[in-house]
């Protein structure tokens, strides 16, 4: 198997990031053509939903669907976002897409604000993200000067502005309602919904927030159909995906394949197993869904359908990959110590379910822990998931339950035997 | 309108009603820390979840809105162990030290822990501590039972309009606090001590002194200012120990202001007068009540006898109940006596020529925060009267228009859609300048008695544009006329004008009172003939004084001129309930209760008159003012006073004083602007006035705990204009010498204030060290 690059930019191209390095492989051709033609939005919502393509930050909500829920015709301004916020452990996809292929991000902001009638974006860019910021700017200002972005574009009445804003660092201003309360220089803390943002967005305008990979599908997309970014894929997980694969494989890295690949091709394509171990659990989607043992992953494809029968999630495509050395309490522990840093802690069960199992995994490796800790663990996972704001409470309990359901053994021998790995 | 049911209740509630307010409505109970009913849903504290049918997961109730032939259960096993869950995470981290929590017999945790939470806890970790938080001298704080529920915060940002309040951190970490750590500088904030689930923030003035359940409720009405809020008064072994609000939906809604809350704390002041005292030389001997009575009625008597009843000038507070106020009059009246008067911080009375004049509000209070429009002349009403201040909060937030024709630029918790920030002299000539494009849009002229008036005004953009709005909707617009109007040289000018706005588009006014100014106008405290007004009595002196209720430096903008009278005349009483100044110059002191203790009637400035039980049994020899003036009545063999009970006065007040609506004075005599205007000398400054939120009355200036809030000055402080006062060379504390024509002299400390137009300063009333200045329009200003 060899990469299919949809989003990520064709590894022979020199300076990939540059408008004219992007211009020669067919770059914002589609956003001309939309420009002078002015396509209807319905066409583009179209050919979107044809396409297959679902969101690539985590959820996998069909774009065309959500850019179709906009009051576009609504009088007033309407805005469109792009979540370049990037936190979840394991995930670094969005940073290379940014760094090595910013035009192409930038043509599909462009379309999709078209598409919704909105004349401004903003990419919400983590804020450790330097470098790749720095190249959005630049891009932005080749953007500018060519005339792709701006007004009155192309001598026509179409408009599109774009700037970039960086985060200050929390995971949290990935959840689409907290990054407009930050965007808006706000405490980033997520909004209740409803209202949800294609009525009450940014400023309290209708506005769409979409990931970086979804949006960077867009163009190649428009300029090849929908139909063709569907059959690289598989049935409902149309086209391609990054896939950030870390951990303890060979050649750790972001792997551009299309959907519906097994497991074990993606695997072998990141070099394997690092030598002379085997697999033992793999998160395929970033740190917070579900872990899954090596048999059962080793079973499934890389698509959203295989890994959710399987009781797992795709995710935001971040595959972490654990040999047999690897302890899975220590694991938790580092997983439960992230959700309880980042919590907002606006609502209750997260802010105090969150430190509460981190200390109880905590304490059990150093020791300490008591069999009845276990079910407290589960029972407490089970009072976060589905009754906080955000998911974020969510993605608390799943890696407890699913370590718990798997490898619970691990645990008890760990409190057993009274010692910390 | 959809059809539900909650527990197998059937219902029908409007489309888009959240399910907790539904069951509220319905009687069913949901358990809820954050959702409050005045505040915008946050839907954090997750304790409100409840089992929908069908939903995939528990929904919590405040946000979830309801949908035709939705089934809702608040106890199934699904619900239960949502609400369960959350209390006990609420619970982890929250200290289990009721005992010691002022909170503790009226904490909804506490409540809902005994309902929701388990007897031993799962939690075994180390529990959150939280560093307190110094607010200011009005609310204490232990923010380690924070339970972050944001209601604190919310009413902060969107009913009193402060943006301090917010939280900091992250998860657990997250801490509500002030902005830099600075304090609440709210004229509500003590809401939010009601408002908040637990013990954080908790009333500084009166913790650890009480328990909830010891405390008796009564019901009472705040005389502070002209809304009328309603009240519990909270006493033990007689004694106030705090006053919550009561809800009144037409009046104060759930809130209060700050002034309510905290000005009980005068009434268990050392400043109590408790016994009667007769001067003796130059120092006080405290006699019975028999001796003071025998001692005013000789002293009366000699004075009418020599004088005549001309002779005896009154002089009553409008904190004053209606019964107080009506028995005061009548006492004077039955001695053929027109001198009396509340009004002591009015100057202008010649809009008195006609009779029965009486004005208010010609809305209900309710309206204020959903007019379209609204003018505000001379008025700080946030200050003023802060719940009509947050009813205007309302209304902007609402897309209302508020323009304002002030003399100090306030800082309002509202957004003023256009302001004219102009020197005193020409309040009047700004309104005249709307009321010339008022008369443009409608065709009608402009009266020609206006137009020297209009003339002052000239031509500014600011008038058409309030013109206009005014106009456009006028059934719901409003011209409010503040506190600085009735100080005003030329407030019938002012009412002239807005009288004429009135008549011809059709807009509502509303004149605010001080405090029981409507109940006392009513109840015949006001001269009959305007000859005899306040200021008459106090520049002419009297052989003899009886003033009600008040420090007669403070309480009134004259206060200069009437001490020069209290020492001229030969015979004064003061009934009072604390030691003041008045005292200095009164040779009879007889000890009347305040409020908490004294039962009577207050009217709004709505009209409405509210009842107010005493809370408490009369301070030592102190007696309720009714009472004395009744007894003080038999005394001086006037006939018509054999009361019985207060409910004896109010009906015969009922049968004189008819209902009278709302009048507004015709036939003003219109009089001409002041030469000073337009050309100043630069050596004269103009004076602007106000009478600050914490020195308007006895209460209030005996407050320590308001006394010590931001907006209280101990000493006053005059302001200058930005620019002007670089001229100076101003330091924190800069002393200087403010002159008026006449002659009379204080030194002030002078700031720079951003509030302040140029060639004004301005030098706040209320205080005994500004007295001297009396009503001086204009100033000259010296470096010390
Ligand atoms: C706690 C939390 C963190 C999130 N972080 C990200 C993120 O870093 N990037 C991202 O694209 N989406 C993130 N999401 C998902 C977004 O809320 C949102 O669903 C997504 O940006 C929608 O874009 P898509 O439809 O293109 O996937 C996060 C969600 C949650 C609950
Ligand atoms: S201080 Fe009280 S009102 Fe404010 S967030 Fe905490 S618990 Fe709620
Ligand atoms: S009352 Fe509903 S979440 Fe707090």
């Amino acid at each position: 198997m060899t990469e299919v690059r949809v989003c990520l930019p064709e590894s022979n191209l020199e300076e990939p990031w540059t408008l004219a390095a992007y211009e020669s492989t067919g770059g914002y051709q589609a956003w001309r053509k939309i420009i002078t033609e002015q396509t209807p939005p319905e066409d583009i919502i179209e050919n979107l939903k044809s396409s297959g393509l679902r969101g690539r930050g985590g959820a996998g909500f069909p774009t065309g669907l959500k850019l179709s829920f906009m009051p576009r015709n609504a009088p007033g301004q309407k805005y469109i976002v792009c979540n370049s916020d990037e936190s979840e452990p394991g995930t670094f996809k969005d940073r290379d897409i940014i760094r090595l292929n910013p035009h192409q991000l930038i043509e599909g902001m462009a379309i999709a604000g078209y598409t919704i009638g909105a004349t401004v974006g903003y990419n919400y860019i983590r804020g450790e993200y330097y470098e790749p910021w720095a190249r959005f700017e630049a891009a932005l200002t080749e953007a500018y000067e060519a005339g792709l972005l701006g007004h009155s574009l192309l001598n026509s009445d179409t408009s599109f502005d774009l700037y970039s804003q960086r985060g200050a660092g929390a995971y949290i201003c990935g959840e689409e309602t907290a990054l407009l309360e930050s965007l808006e220089g706000k405490k980033g803390q997520p909004r209740f919904k409803p209202p949800f943002p294609a009525q009450v967005g940014a400023f309290g305008r209708p506005t769409t927030i979409n990931n970086t990979e979804s949006l960077s599908s867009i163009p190649p997309i428009m300029r090849k159909g929908g139909k063709w970014f569907a059959d690289l894929g598989v049935e409902k997980s149309g086209g391609t995906k990054v896939f950030s694969v870390s951990g303890h494989v060979n050649k750790p890295g972001n792997y551009e394949v299309p959907l519906g690949l097994p497991f074990k091709e993606l695997l072998e394509l990141a070099g394997g197993i690092r030598n002379g171990h085997q697999l033992k659990a793999v998160i395929p989607g970033g740190s917070s869904v579900p872990v899954m043992p090596a048999a059962n992953i080793m079973a499934c494809t890389m698509d959203y359908d295989s890994l959710q029968q399987a009781g797992s999630a795709l995710g935001a495509g971040s595959v972490i990959i654990m040999d047999e050395t690897t302890c899975m309490v220590k694991m938790l522990e580092r997983i439960s110590y992230f959700y309880y840093a980042e919590s907002c802690g606006q609502c209750t069960p997260c802010r105090e379910g969150t430190g509460w199992l981190y200390r109880v995994i905590h304490r059990i490796r150093n020791g300490q822990g008591k069999l009845t800790d276990l079910d407290l663990l589960v029972d407490m996972a089970n009072r976060i998931e589905g009754r906080t704001i955000c998911a974020l409470g969510d993605a608390a309990a799943w890696p407890v339950q699913s370590f718990m359901k798997h490898y619970r053994h691990e645990f008890e021998a760990m409190i057993q035997s009274d010692k910390a790995a | 309108m959809a059809t539900i049911e909650i527990d197998g209740k059937s219902l029908e509630v409007e489309n888009g009603t959240m399910i907790i307010k539904a069951a509220d409505e319905a009687g069913i109970y949901i358990p809820r820390f954050c959702y409050h009913e005045k505040l915008s849903i946050a839907a954090n504290c997750r304790m409100c979840m409840v089992d929908i049918e069908k939903a995939p997961k528990p929904m919590p109730a405040c946000a979830t809105p309801v949908a035709d032939g939705m089934k809702i259960s608040t106890l199934s096993e699904r619900a239960v162990e949502a609400q369960k869950g959350t209390m006990e995470f609420l619970l982890i981290n929250h200290p289990l030290d009721c005992p010691i929590c002022d909170q503790g017999g009226e904490c909804p945790l506490q409540d809902q822990a005994l309902g929701y939470g388990k007897d031993v806890s799962r939690f075994t970790e180390k529990k959150r501590v939280v560093e307190d938080k110094d607010i200011g001298p009005l609310i204490a704080t232990a923010m380690t039972r924070c339970i972050h529920c944001t209601r604190c915060v919310r009413f902060g940002q969107e009913v009193a309009g402060i943006m301090e309040m917010g939280g900091t951190g992250r998860g657990e970490h997250m801490e509500i606090t002030t902005f830099l750590g600075g304090s609440i500088d709210s004229e509500v904030s003590g809401n939010m001590i009601d408002l908040c689930p637990v013990g954080a923030l908790t009333s500084k003035p009166y913790r650890y002194s009480a328990r909830s359940w010891e405390l008796q409720n009564h019901d009472a009405v705040s005389p502070h200012d002209c809304v009328g809020a309603n009240l519990h008064i909270q006493t033990l072994r007689n004694e106030v120990k705090r006053i919550v609000p009561r809800d009144n939906s037409a009046v104060n809604e759930c809130w209060i202001s700050d002034r309510d809350r905290f000005g009980y704390e005068a009434v268990n002041s050392p400043e109590r007068l408790t016994q009667p005292m007769l001067k003796s030389g130059d120092h006080w001997e405290v006699t019975d009540w028999k001796t003071a009575f025998s001692k005013v009625v000789q002293g009366l008597q000699t004075e009418i006898n020599s004088a005549g009843p001309e002779g005896v000038a009154a002089l009553i507070s409008p904190l004053a109940t209606n019964e107080e106020g009506y028995l005061f009059q009548k006492l004077l009246r039955s001695m053929d006596c027109d001198n009396i008067d509340h009004r002591l911080r009015q100057v202008d009375f010649l809009a008195d020529s006609q009779q029965n004049l009486y004005s208010g509000a010609e809305l209900p209070l309710e309206k204020l925060s959903t007019i379209s429009s609204v003018l505000l002349v001379g008025s700080n009403i946030r200050k003023e009267q802060p719940l009509l201040g947050l009813k205007l909060r309302a209304a902007s937030l609402g897309g209302s228009k508020i323009y304002a024709i002030n003399s100090l630029d306030y800082h309002f918790n509202f957004k003023l859609d256009g302001a004219l920030i102009v020197e005193p002299s020409t309040v009047p000539a700004a309104l005249a300048g709307v009321a010339l494009d008022v008369s443009r849009i409608v065709g009608t002229d402009l009266p020609e008695q206006f137009s020297a008036w209009a003339q002052l005004g000239g031509n500014r953009d600011v008038y058409s544009d309030i013109a206009e709005v005014l106009v456009a909707d006028s059934a719901e617009s409003l011209i409010i006329l503040g506190d600085s109007c009735r100080q005003h040289p030329h407030y019938s000018v002012i009412l002239a004008i807005s009288n004429w706005i009135r008549e011809v588009c059709g807009v509502k006014r509303i004149d605010l009172h001080e405090a029981n100014g409507v109940g006392l106008t009513q109840n015949g405290c006001v001269p009959k003939n305007s000859e005899n007004n306040a200021l008459n009595l106090v520049s002419n002196p009297r052989s003899a004084y009886l003033l009600y209720g008040l420090d007669c430096v403070e309480d009134s903008i004259y206060g200069n001129v009437l001490e020069d009278s209290l020492k001229k005349a030969n015979f004064v009483v003061s009934f009072s309930a604390f030691k003041s100044e008045s005292m200095n110059h009164a040779d009879v002191v007889l000890p009347i209760t305040p409020y908490t203790e004294c039962s009577g009637h207050f009217t709004n400035v709505e009209g409405m008159t509210q009842r107010s039980n005493a809370a408490a049994l009369p301070r030592g020899e102190a007696r309720p003012g009714w009472k004395v003036l009744r007894v003080l009545a038999n005394q001086l063999s006037l006939s018509g006073f054999d009361f019985v009970d207060l409910n004896d006065v109010n009906s015969e007040m009922e049968n004189t004083i008819s209902e009278k609506p709302f009048e507004y004075p015709h036939d003003i005599e219109i009089t001409l602007p002041d030469k000073h205007n337009g050309q100043d000398s630069n050596k004269l400054f103009h004076r602007i006035m106000d009478v600050p939120i914490y020195r308007v009355d006895p209460l209030v200036r005996r407050a320590t705990a308001l006394q010590k809030t931001a907006d209280n000055s101990i000493r006053p402080i005059a302001g200058l204009n930005v620019e002007q006062a670089r001229e100076f060379t101003l330091r924190d504390g800069t002393l200087m010498n403010v002159v008026t024509p006449e002659g009379n002299g204080i030194s002030i400390q002078v700031q720079a204030d951003n509030r302040v137009p140029v060639n004004c300063i301005y030098i706040p009333a209320g205080y005994i060290e500004t007295a001297p200045l009396g009503v001086a329009t204009h100033l000259t200003l010296e470096e010390v």
